[in-house]
């Protein structure tokens, strides 16, 4: 009995996390139907999330999944969901073990060469046969979290005027255009971003950037070329605003009006309830912001596009960069050697661990701010 | 000003001015002398005419005319589903923020029209104890009980903690939390979660205090003391009580409402309403014959 919470605990970790091996596996295969995957992660982001707080609820007392488990024993109904419930989550890990199985034992041949210095190296030289990914993973993750940086804020506002301020048909009709913009395939985002997106941000944001704080601030460094880290971050927030937004509004609309009540007859402002909703929220717009990142670690067509594709860090965001999706997207078909097609799935391998770290940091960062009321993350 | 408990409010004497539009028919007791009053007298603090509110154009109560007096307990009282939260959540402006709730009628603050005032500035005069517990989960029991008084401004460490304090003491709940302030509120039980928001309520101290079955979740110890608590409240505030429990009503209300199927039967002194009703419905609720 004692080893189920734990088992649980494991479970549902895993499965908030199974998203990240579907874009990895999504990416390596290169095929682009979002919308479906965009869905699948959703359900398997909020599976995690409800098992979460169970979680936690399970660490301040009132444990709402040991008493589940202690009746699901007596029960035959329950008995069977029970092992339904452990086959489905050792399919998964069967999966994710499968997974990583396959990306470690494909990439021998560049981990035994470069070791820890693939990580480290910052010269990408097919014919010279040198590998290094820093460039990659520095384009990947800055990348990602400007466009979450510039999502965010964004997509809260837009959540917060759905569900607080626009009335039902307002809502229903401005929900389904939010939607519809995660069902757009990427590369359709990227052709957009091509031929639109990347010429306006060149003219009117990079270059009058690059003007004024080109000198000062290397941030800004010019020349403003149009495909850049800017670009790619743009696209990428874009494309994750849908995704945090839906999530956002759906638990901001499960957060009962009595807590809306509550705050207003306290004598507070419409602004402060709604200060109390987004506090109640924040967990799942924490997972919003997983799913999110997820997916823009992941992204590939889009940002490939609008990128510039240059493997090099460069301390401007006005220039040009490469992303492990990308270059994964890129050389896949034209690694003719071995320890390039090595090089190139031990790339994949970075990303996963890489989407694996900023999760955690993601959710570390969140639980820190909140922790002080960790129980009273439940309603 | 509360020489006048001698009369009884009906709505043909604090309304004389505008119930040419209301129905006569239901309201009870008239013993007193009518006529005194053109406007409501200073003990009036909040005055209801012809009130009415509908959910989706589906009435929930209507032609309510009454008034609640300063410094007085009145009870509101009536089977399930008779309206008694709808009216209460009128009378602060509750409604508000329900889309399809529509609000028709007259009420009056001081004389002056609550519809026509801010909502918050309403609200910070009226406050509101809820029939379920609702503190906020996000909060320590310390945050939860200054909740109002941050949403109004006060950010003194100081003074939130005398007020905090202050207010636990009221509700009787300061003894079971003084050194756990610090844990979420979640962590309380039902019962203790009720007294933090009663306590979250008083601590804004309103001038008028809107209590919806306060009592309904807590034991005979704790329910003793709340209402201990709004007999030593009535001195300086109004307070509406709507409840089950007749006895409770008889305790601690000054003046009683009957309510039955979203109109109001009889208002009066509670101890007339409980002796001696005027109508057959409001005789068979307090006997227990329905309801
Ligand atoms: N938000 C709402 N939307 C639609 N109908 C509502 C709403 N709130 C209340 N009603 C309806 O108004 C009527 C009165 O409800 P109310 O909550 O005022 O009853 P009550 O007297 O407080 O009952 P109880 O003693 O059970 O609390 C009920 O028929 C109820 O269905
Ligand atoms: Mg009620």
């Amino acid at each position: 009995m004692n080893n189920k919470p734990l088992l649980t605990d494991g479970m549902a970790l895993i499965l908030s996390y199974t998203p990240y091996y579907a874009i990895v596996t999504h990416c390596l295969s290169g095929c682009a139907g979002n919308g479906c995957t965009v869905f699948s992660q959703r359900t398997f982001i909020i599976a995690g999330q409800l098992l979460m707080s169970d979680i936690i609820a399970a660490r301040s007392g009132t444990s709402s999944v040991r008493t589940l488990i202690g009746e699901a024993q007596s029960r035959i109904g329950d008995r069977v969901f029970y092992a339904l419930c452990v086959l489905a989550s050792v399919v998964i890990l069967a999966t994710i073990a499968g997974i990583l199985f396959q990306l470690v034992s494909s990439s021998q041949l560049s981990i035994a060469k470069f070791g820890f210095g693939f990580l480290t190296g910052s010269t990408w030289d097919p014919v010279m046969e040198e590998y290094g990914a820093r460039p990659f993973i520095y384009g990947t993750v800055v990348s990602s979290l400007m466009g979450l940086a510039l999502a965010l804020p964004l997509s809260i506002g837009i959540a917060v005027f759905l569900v607080e301020v626009a009335g039902l048909n307002v809502r229903t009709i401005a929900s389904f255009l939010v939607e519809t913009l995660a069902a757009i395939p990427s590369v359709v985002y990227g052709v957009w971003g091509v031929f639109v997106m990347v010429p306006f941000i060149q003219e009117k944001v990079g270059m009058p950037l690059a003007e004024k704080f080109g000198e000062s601030i290397p941030l800004f460094a010019g020349p403003a070329v149009g495909p850049s880290l800017l670009s790619a971050a743009v696209i990428l927030a874009i494309m994750i605003i849908p995704i945090i937004t839906s999530i956002t509004r759906d638990v901001m609309l499960a957060i009962p009006m009595s807590q809306r009540e509550a705050a207003f007859a306290l004598g507070s402002t419409k602004w402060e309830a709604i200060k109390i909703v987004i506090a109640n929220a924040r967990w799942g717009i924490l997972g919003g912001i997983i799913l999110g990142l997820g997916r823009a670690l992941g992204e590939t067509m889009a940002v490939t596009l609008v990128i510039g594709n240059s493997p090099y860090i460069n301390s401007s965001i006005l220039q040009p960069s490469y992303t492990m999706a990308s270059v994964i997207a890129n050389e896949f078909t034209e690694a003719t050697s071995d320890m390039y097609l090595s090089a190139l799935i031990e790339v994949g391998l970075v990303l996963l661990i890489t989407t694996f770290v900023v999760n955690m940091l993601a959710r570390f960062l969140v639980w820190s701010v909140t922790r002080r009321s960790i129980a009273g993350g439940r309603q | 000003m509360q020489r006048h408990d001698d009369l009884i409010m009906t709505e043909e004497q604090t309304h004389s001015d505008n119930t040419s539009s209301t129905p006569p028919a239901e309201t009870g007791v008239k013993k007193s002398d009518t006529g005194q009053h053109d406007a409501p007298t200073k003990s009036e603090r909040l005055t209801v005419g012809n009130l009415g509110v509908a959910f989706s154009g589906n009435s929930a109560i209507r032609n309510i005319t009454m008034s609640f007096r300063d410094g007085k307990a009145t009870a509101i009282i009536g089977p399930s589903g008779c309206g008694k939260s709808t009216l209460l959540r009128a009378l602060n402006r509750m409604h508000d923020i329900i889309p399809t709730a529509k609000v028709t009628g007259e009420i009056l603050l001081d004389g002056e029209n609550v519809m026509q005032m801010d909502a918050v500035t309403v609200r910070r005069r009226i406050g509101m104890v809820f029939q379920k517990p609702n503190p906020f989960p996000t909060m320590s029991i310390f945050d939860n009980a200054v909740a109002g008084l941050r949403f109004n401004g006060i950010t003194k460490r100081s003074l939130l903690k005398e007020v905090a304090e202050e207010s636990l003491m009221k509700s009787a709940l300061w003894d079971e939390v003084k050194d756990r302030l610090k844990q979420p509120a979640m962590s309380l039980s039902g019962g203790q979660q009720q007294r933090l928001c009663i306590a979250r309520a008083l601590a804004v101290e309103p001038e008028i205090l809107l209590m919806d079955e306060p009592t309904s979740a807590l034991d005979p110890i704790a329910t003793a003391k709340i209402e201990e608590l709004i007999h030593e409240l009535k001195t300086s505030y109004t307070i509406v009580i709507v409840t089950h429990n007749m006895q409770q009503a008889a305790r601690v209300s000054d003046y009683t409402a009957f309510m039955y199927m979203g109109e109001l039967v009889e208002t009066g002194k509670t101890r007339s309403i409980f002796t001696n009703p005027t109508k057959k419905q409001t005789e068979d609720y307090i006997t227990g014959r329905f309801g």
